[in-house]
């Protein structure tokens, strides 16, 4: 799969997150020059998953030519997951000291909606994560691979399929809490969820997934079915002359993308502490494109490199120039796909 | 302004026959009795119906009010006028009180003044007086909307003071009364009415709930047919709308092939020109007059912002849809960000022309908003237009020549970069077009385009792409759509149900509503 | 032969044919049956009868809009027929399957324009291509054995492009890019090949050695030839199939077409 001084750079990189990280974070003083602060902690924790969401992205956009502008909602599904545990991990400490979510008491409701059964147990969220985001691709992908609809039909489609499931989650009647989604989280499998122990675990857990998705996704295009993703890609019609059902890899590969979406949406929210109906928001799906696009499309590392970039310099710009922050990602978009069709990986290549 | 021509008239009669006085005891108690006693004042007061009696409540909600012993004074600066006999007083008593009107005083008596219009000898305040008054009026204003309705003649007036005294009277105590209003109620064909007798259905006494069952129905019968009507117009008024906002995308993405995610943001730009045109137009004289400008001004802007695009980004893009995509995504972020910087994130306020505001009265309780029916006319117009210079034009003829065959068309001399460049600045321009009259029905925000994208992409995906009969089918089929199950299912549910019928639909038909079968589909 | 497709009905029916084995009891591999199919009102094929033998090599020629590419369209199942029926052996009715299935039954195609896999390398191409089991999660797995190296290299060898293994496909030359085309479907070790114009833009010497090619496979392999270019297809051709405005004109060896009245009308105009 990598070749020795790629192992080295993930052996290296696991070193650092696993061990200096949480070190620096953890037991130096606030004031010390090598002290890490939370700040630091959770922006890295957060671009992590992007970064995951980045790969998922890259293995059906980069390696299978399949354009996705639903991967925000996987994300968001995911994270609706796994919120939803954390909502009933506040238990009576909410507002109105009510075994229901504050918002449901706010509506007026006696009962959890059904969607809500067994939302007080973790591997049930965890499931959940899993499965929620994965059938829908599922049956999603089934109908659309089936009848043929590809390219830019298909990235319409997901796009308004983003946009309804937004509209259904902005209501109340939903049963997720409308416009405001879920905040306020107060603990994580008993743990208490702001506690630096707890963030550097999620933390530390977060990167875990990256690299185990980073070798999953290695391992996937590597792999003759990853040639056939990338044979795929470049000429469909004859991979499926070749005596290769495409539909059954593409939706192979477009719901797998899925659950890794939902599983990083499902690590995101406990470190951010907020997810509401905006994740879905056809804009931040096509922003996830933009991350792969930037780092290099059909490259692993790009992707991971892309992600890290953009979010990284989002947080530096909405905080120095937040006018000019749309500028900025509006001339990213136009630049990169009008003269960097590689990314910077492509840059990278070319130099050396 | 009526208002105040009103209680002028109101004064003038007042000061015209002193001599009649009225109820003293009222009055006494208006001004110096308990919460309930003023309220039964009031009412006692406005079953007299006394012109001046206007002009005493109105004292009373502007403080004019005072009290010196038992003697109630309406106090003017320095002149003052006894209430009850209306002659002047002077000098004035020492020790006088302020009459302090609380809240709920205030709201009594305001309901108490609309309803005093009516019985104004101008038209358009008695109609308006009337209209308040169907929508919910207190019983106590009985005797005075009877005695408007001795008087009335006026058609339009009288069949709404007539529902307004059924609805009062459905309140009173008085069984035979309440059966009689409710016979008249049957007769009617407002939604009010309907409110009203579906709670009178559920009435404990029985002879209630037959006759409230029976006129229900007769009024149900009625409205059902405004109500279709309205749904009707609704579906056409959205389909419109939705043709305005595709028809653009139709030329960019149905002929030409681009996928442009500025489209939306290409609308923006429209209504944005047409709020600036209305500025200017507003410190001038002709101000009803600036849709004359603004619509060839937005349709100029957005199709040069259009043109400026594919010049500098899109056209490098050819053949790279998904690349296009994104590209034009970059786009509208800047567009936006560009109309935040120069007018601010808030919406903008776009003030229609006197001629599209208000609304024609079409069936029972329908109005018909002139605005809306402006967007119809335009949307057949600009569709017409765009029939027109696509099938009998040269320019119609290059663009349809260069969407088939771009090789061929360059060999026989058309310079297939110029054509790209205008039929870009064609679709554009419509879209500045759609973009002023939408400015016409909603608000004008930096984020308009984004709302209207999806459903610009649906309408043309689901009409088949480059069928220019299909986006109009799927426009029209969309908005009624969306209406018909709004009345089921609320609005936000209507939008996501169609959405997800668009979604199988292509799936099941990816060529759209219109397919052209052939050869050349797939590569 | 049959063995093969008798596994791959072994291994069940998920994207695969799932039929007994090609039955050519009768000599014939594909036969077309009264085929008709229009676009928009435009008649492409018009009750086209065909039929094929094991073994043999046909030509097809025919003018533009002919319909000689709908009716491999139909066969490959690309497009569907609004009648008729086209048989692939005596028993697998092609209207009934995908694309993949048909493929995997046994009918390899070559389009007018090359179609290679242009970011994998030459052995990639060839590795895609070979006859193996393309189901999801065997792909995931999958690892080469010996022989199926062997067989890859021998193909290599056959196309001549055994130098080029590692090459990435889009940087051969329009020629070697007809031959990894014609490679690759030799990999699938398919009964019938469907060749549309397969010399399109080759060299003399290129197009000498591919008419070898074709006569060294006709007999193990049935070939249908498209060509418009008449010294190949005079070279190579045993039987020819003239095609008219979607159904067959004449049929015969090349003297036969060639003298056949309604052929010269419909090439040399009245």
């Amino acid at each position: 799969m990598y070749g020795a001084r790629g192992w080295a750079v993930i052996c290296l990189s696991s070193f650092i997150v696993f061990v200096i990280f949480p070190v620096l974070s953890l037991a130096t003083p606030q004031d010390s020059a090598f002290h890490i602060s939370q700040y630091w902690v959770t922006l890295l924790g957060k671009v992590m998953c992007f970064a995951i969401v980045a790969i998922a992205m890259d293995l059906v956009w980069g390696y299978t030519g399949i354009l996705s502008l639903g991967h925000g909602l996987f994300f968001a599904l995911g994270g609706y997951s796994m919120g939803m545990y954390l909502m009933r991990q506040i238990g009576r400490e909410g507002q109105y000291q009510s075994d229901l979510p504050d918002f449901m008491v706010f509506l007026d409701w006696k009962e959890l909606p059904w969607a809500w059964w067994n939302s007080d147990q973790f591997w049930w969220a965890a499931l959940l994560v899993v499965l929620v985001p994965g059938l829908l691709a599922l049956v999603f992908g089934f109908f659309a691979f089936r009848s043929r609809v590809k390219g830019v039909y298909f990235s319409i489609i997901t796009q308004a399929l983003t946009f309804a499931a937004m509209l259904l989650f902005f209501r109340n009647a939903t049963g997720f809490g409308g416009n405001n989604g879920f905040t306020d989280f107060k603990r994580i499998l008993g743990l208490p969820i702001t506690t630096p122990e707890t963030r550097m675990m999620l933390f530390t857990f977060t990167a875990f997934v990256l690299i185990a998705t980073l070798l999953l996704a290695r391992w996937i295009v590597t792999s003759k079915f990853g040639r056939v993703l990338t044979a795929i890609r470049d000429a469909e019609t004859r991979v499926a002359f070749c005596g290769y059902n495409t539909v059954h890899y593409k939706l192979a590969i477009f719901t797998l993308s899925a659950v890794i979406c939902g599983i990083a949406g499902a690590l995101y929210v406990p470190q951010v502490g907020i997810i509401n109906p905006s994740e879905m928001s056809p804009a931040n799906s096509i922003e996830i494109a933009i991350w792969v696009a930037v780092g290099g499309r059909g490259t692993l590392t790009g992707a991971i490199l892309g992600a890290g970039l953009v979010n990284f310099g989002k947080s530096y710009f909405t905080q120095a120039f937040p006018e000019y922050w749309l500028y900025a990602l509006g001339l990213i978009f136009i630049l990169v796909t009008l003269f960097l069709p590689q990314g910077v990986m492509g840059l990278l290549k070319k130099k050396t | 302004m009526r208002t105040l021509k009103f209680i002028l008239f109101v004064f003038c009669l007042s000061i015209a026959c002193p001599a009649q006085a009225i109820d003293k005891a009222a009055v006494e108690k208006l001004a110096l009795g308990e919460a309930d006693e003023r309220s039964a004042a009031i009412a006692a007061l406005l079953a007299e119906g006394d012109p001046r009696t206007a002009a005493l409540l109105q004292a009373v909600s502007e403080g004019d009010m005072q009290t010196a012993g038992k003697r109630v004074l309406i106090v003017k600066g320095e002149q003052a006028t006894d209430a009850v006999s209306g002659e002047a007083v002077s000098p004035l008593p020492e020790g006088r009180e302020d009459v302090v009107a609380n809240n709920r005083l205030r709201r009594e008596i305001e309901g108490a003044l609309a309803a005093f219009k009516l019985l104004s000898p101008e038209r358009t305040a008695r109609l308006e007086a009337a209209k308040a008054l169907a929508g919910g009026a207190d019983a106590a204003m009985l005797p005075l909307v009877k005695k408007a309705l001795e008087k009335e003649t006026d058609p339009d007036i009288k069949p709404l003071l007539e529902l307004t005294a059924s609805s009062m009277e459905m309140k009173s105590g008085d069984k035979e009364t309440r059966l009689a209003a409710i016979r008249r109620l049957g007769e009617s064909n407002s939604p009010n009415s309907r409110t009203l007798l579906a709670e009178a259905v559920t009435d404990a006494d029985e002879d209630i709930r037959i006759a409230a069952q029976k006129s229900l129905l007769a009024v149900q019968g009625k409205l059902a047919w405004g109500e279709r009507a309205g749904l009707l117009f609704a579906g056409i008024s959205l389909g419109s709308i939705l043709l305005l906002a595709a028809l653009g995308l139709a030329i960019t993405y149905g002929l030409m092939g681009v996928i442009n995610m500025a489209h939306g943001e290409l609308i923006m730009i429209g209504a944005y020109t047409t709020y600036v045109v209305q500025v200017l137009f507003r410190k001038t004289n002709f101000f009803d007059w600036y849709l004359l400008l603004a619509v060839p001004a937005s349709f100029i802007v957005a199709a040069a912002v259009g043109m400026v695009l594919e010049r500098v980004v899109i056209r490098w893009l050819y053949g790279r849809p998904l690349e296009t995509l994104l590209a034009t995504w970059g786009i509208s972020l800047m567009l936006i960000q560009s109309v935040r910087t120069l007018f601010g994130a808030a919406n903008v306020q776009v003030e229609n022309p006197a001629f599209m505001s208000g609304g024609i009265q079409a069936f029972a309780g329908v109005v018909l908003p002139w605005s809306r029916i402006g967007i119809i006319v335009f949307a057949a117009l600009v569709l017409f237009l765009i029939y027109l210079l696509l099938t009998k034009t040269r320019l119609g003829l290059f663009v349809r020549g260069v969407t088939q065959n771009r090789e061929m068309a360059a060999c026989v001399g058309v310079h297939t970069g110029r054509v790209d460049m205008w039929a870009f600045g064609l679709g554009s321009g419509i879209a500045g077009l759609a973009g002023c009259a939408l400015s016409q029905i909603g608000n004008v925000g930096p984020d308009l385009g984004q709302s209207y994208i999806v459903d610009s992409f649906m309408v043309v995906v689901f009409g088949g792409v480059g069928q220019l009969a299909g986006t109009v089918y799927a426009a029209m089929t969309l908005g009624f759509a969306n209406k018909f199950l709004e009345a089921v299912s609320g609005a936000v549910i209507a939008k996501i149900v169609v959405l997800v019928f668009i979604i199988f639909f292509i799936q099941r038909r990816p060529q759209g509503l219109f397919a052209v079968k052939g050869r050349s589909v797939e590569a | 032969m049959t063995d093969n497709a008798n596994a791959s009905n072994e291994s069940g029916g998920f994207g695969h044919i799932a039929t007994e084995g090609l039955d050519t009891t009768h000599g014939v591999v594909l036969y077309l049956e009264d085929i008709s199919v229009s676009f928009d009102g435009f008649k492409a094929l018009n009750k086209l009868t065909l039929s094929i033998d094991v073994g043999e090599l046909r030509c097809v020629i025919g003018p533009n809009g002919a319909g000689k590419t709908t009716m491999m369209d139909v066969i490959t199942g690309k497009t569907r027929a609004d009648e008729g029926s086209a048989f692939f052996g005596q028993t697998i009715d092609l209207a009934r399957y995908s694309e993949a299935e048909i493929a995997h039954a046994g009918i390899g195609r070559k389009f007018q324009k090359p179609t290679i896999f242009e970011y994998h390398s030459v052995f990639e191409n060839l590795e895609l291509a070979m006859k193996a089991d393309k189901r999801v999660r065997k792909t995931l797995v999958s690892v080469l054995s010996s022989g199926e190296k062997d067989r890859i290299a021998e193909t290599m060898k056959q196309i001549r492009l055994n130098d080029s293994a590692d090459r990435i496909a889009g940087l051969l030359s329009h020629g070697q890019k007809q031959w990894l085309e014609i490679g690759m479907l030799l990999m699938q070790e398919p009964r019938l090949l469907l060749l549309d114009e397969p010399v399109a833009g080759m060299s003399d010497d290129e197009t000498e050695r591919t008419g070898e090619l074709f006569l060294s496979l006709a007999g193990k392999h049935s070939l249908v030839v498209v060509e418009h270019d008449m010294a190949f297809v005079e070279k190579i051709a045993r039987k020819i199939t003239v095609l008219h405005e979607g159904s067959v004109l004449a049929e015969g060896s090349m003297a036969q077409v060639q003298n056949d009245p309604k052929v010269i009308e419909v090439y040399l105009g009245r």
